[in-house]
């Protein structure tokens, strides 16, 4: 312990940040589709997977990384509601368990369509030039890029925000999670609402997976491992509220670096131990609505 | 004319169908099919593998198609089941029985740490919580490199000669094999049978069926569903042991998130809340997946999509489909 300065524990703090920036994106995702459809999309760590291997795909063809941040929500998105349309639509209202065993097996199918397509072994993923190096951030020097992904995350919580609040579309998503039959017969097309959430959803996890990119590197499991860090923040943060993932999303962050600093072999089995923990004090989580969950 | 009156008219005998037949009489015809199962499948090692993960499934239908809970996390009891028994066996040269009944142990403690977390949670967050506490157990065994020896697995667990009072029975010999493990499966048969007929049986399916309804009757659904689970992870545990000794190492890849998935798609495949489901479902599954890896290595892509279809157009899996069909 007496080796380990202040600075380089505030520096480990800012590096869970950022990891939990990733956290937050993947969670909002799911939690948005959940909160809208009531579908547990375990299929969203394949979205993120996907969305960094369209990432390398772009690259291979000669874009860079800007053309990624557009193209590859854009792309993931359009594909999430081709899911929506074909696979998931025609198991609404047969169940809650249904969409999510669907999914499960969409998951296998995307991964090994990928590794068809892209091989077994991962691809490393070059931060782009003008992210490379490190700022001053007052206690030591902080990877830019990291700085780019909280920043970056920072920007879709408020765009997001600025849809769901101020859009009369935004008005129309959040009356369908409160009372789709409502909203069905005010006459809105709520199944139109839906494949669009679905596609939002899914777009920000293939975001996710592109920015995580150049963190973690490229691989076909990628996906998996999130998928239950994702849950656990989702426990911890309160299924359905978005200020809980984020609390949650950053909070899940920086005690997996915290850990890995003081206790490296503990560092994934901390964060369920934090959720262990808050299933026994306040089972609904952070921000859950009491009742929904428990 | 009240009630009282009313002259007794016996109620009419059921037709008799081979449904209610082959219900009432459960245990023992699964346990006929396990036993002449060898002599119509010819692999006898694939044979081996339907027994184990058929248990196994047995084991997670009692939480799923039963209790009516989605468990995304059994790899954590079938792996525990496994790991014990192996380490009783690798670090403590005890005998196999001990060993299976210490795996048998292991999966109930673990179910039973597992479930009064995740009990506390309900509906589709069941899924979520015993998946990431299944992620837990995994990370934990697989720090334990001492124990359970990390990322190369636990490996030498050689039991050549089982012995039953006196009697020494050849395990290295696939047939003999085969029927010793089909022992402890059609044990666990019966004990599933007899749990499922109890009044506790009774109360796992209300629970299921009406949550609200049955703790309107005075029952503890909370310590309903723990028991079930718990109950659960015995048979899971029991199939780990086996598996470790049929295996004679325990990979960590056993706890991996892909062996609980496996086992709901078995159940599934062979229809849940059935009781020949999880067998036939085994069957199913383990046969197509060794048909598909004869012709590529995409076996997944393969399964997934089978999967998917079955999710979307036969819901009820393969017996629970010939069950609706059956019925009058």
């Amino acid at each position: 312990m007496a080796g380990l300065s202040l600075d380089l524990i505030a520096l480990q703090l800012f590096a869970g940040l950022a990891l939990g920036a990733i956290y937050v994106l993947f969670a909002i995702g799911l939690s948005l589709i959940f909160g809208m459809l009531t579908v547990v999309n375990f299929a969203h760590g394949a979205f993120y997977m996907v969305g960094a291997y369209v990432g390398v795909y772009i690259l291979s063809l000669g874009g860079n990384f800007w053309i990624c941040l557009v193209a590859v929500p854009v792309a993931v998105g359009l594909f999430g509601v081709l899911v929506e349309r074909f696979l998931i639509r025609p198991l609404y209202g047969r169940g809650i368990d249904y969409p999510l065993l669907l999914t499960f097996g969409l998951s296998y199918v995307m991964v090994e369509l990928v590794r068809i397509a892209f091989g077994k072994t991962g691809y490393p993923f070059d931060t782009p030039e003008i992210l490379q190096g490190a700022v001053d951030i007052g206690v030591g020097y902080f990877p830019l890029y990291r700085l780019f992904v909280i920043g970056a995350t920072a920007m879709v919580l408020l765009a997001r925000w600025l849809f769901l609040e101020k859009t009369s579309f935004g008005l129309i998503i959040r009356a369908g999670a409160r009372d789709p039959q409502i909203v069905r017969v005010l006459g809105v097309d709520v199944a139109r609402v839906w494949l669009i959430v679905f596609g939002i959803g899914t777009a920000i996890a293939g975001f996710a997976g592109l920015l995580a990119a150049p963190l973690q590197g490229v691989i076909p499991e990628m996906g998996g491992t999130i998928l239950a860090e994702a849950f656990v923040v989702t426990v911890v943060g309160g299924m359905g509220s978005i200020g809980g993932a984020v609390l949650a999303g950053l909070l899940v962050g920086v005690v997996v670096s915290m850990t890995s600093l003081f206790a490296p072999e503990m560092g994934k089995v901390s964060i369920f131990a934090l959720m262990a923990v808050v299933l026994i004090v306040r089972p609904q989580g952070f921000f859950g609505r009491a009742g929904l969950m428990s | 004319m009240n009630e009282m009156t009313q002259p007794y008219i016996p109620a009419k005998a059921a037709p008799v169908s081979w449904f209610g037949f082959a219900i009432r009489h459960r245990a023992s015809l699964a346990s006929v099919v396990v036993l002449i199962f060898p002599m119509v499948m010819p692999f006898t090692a694939l044979a081996v593998n339907i027994l184990i993960y058929g248990l196994y499934a047995l084991g997670f239908n009692l939480v799923y198609g039963y209790l009516g809970l989605l468990s995304f996390g059994h790899a954590a009891l079938f792996g525990t089941g496994a790991y014990l028994c192996g380490i009783a066996i690798v670090h403590f040269a005890l005998p196999w029985y001990l060993a299976i009944a210490i795996g048998i142990a292991g999966g109930l403690l673990m179910a039973a740490l597992m479930g009064v977390l995740a009990i506390r949670t309900r509906g589709i967050y069941f899924a979520m919580v015993t998946m990431a506490l299944s992620q837990c157990v995994y990370y934990l065994f697989y720090q334990a490199v001492d124990w359970t020896g990390g990322e190369n697995g636990l490996r030498g667990i050689n039991v050549r000669v089982v012995d039953i009072l006196g009697l020494k029975l050849d395990f290295i010999n696939p047939l003999t094999r085969y029927y010793v493990i089909a022992a402890f499966v059609i044990a666990a048969f019966f004990v599933l049978s007899r749990i499922l007929a109890s009044p506790f049986g009774a109360v796992i399916e209300a629970v299921r069926e009406n949550e609200t309804r049955a703790r309107a009757s005075g029952y503890d659904v909370t310590l309903t569903r723990l028991i079930a689970f718990v109950l659960s992870g015995g048979f899971c545990g029991l199939a780990g042991a086996l598996q470790a000794l049929h295996l004679s190492i325990v990979p960590i890849e056993i706890l991996h998130y892909d062996t609980s998935g496996i086992v709901v798609m078995i159940a599934l495949l062979g229809g849940m809340g059935t009781f020949f489901g999880p067998m036939i479902g085994a069957a199913a599954f383990l046969l197509l997946e060794n048909l598909v890896s004869l012709w590529t290595v995409h076996w997944q892509l393969i399964v997934g999509a089978i999967f998917m279809v079955c999710v979307l157009f036969f819901p009820r899996g393969i017996w629970g489909t010939l069950i609706a069909r059956g019925k009058p």
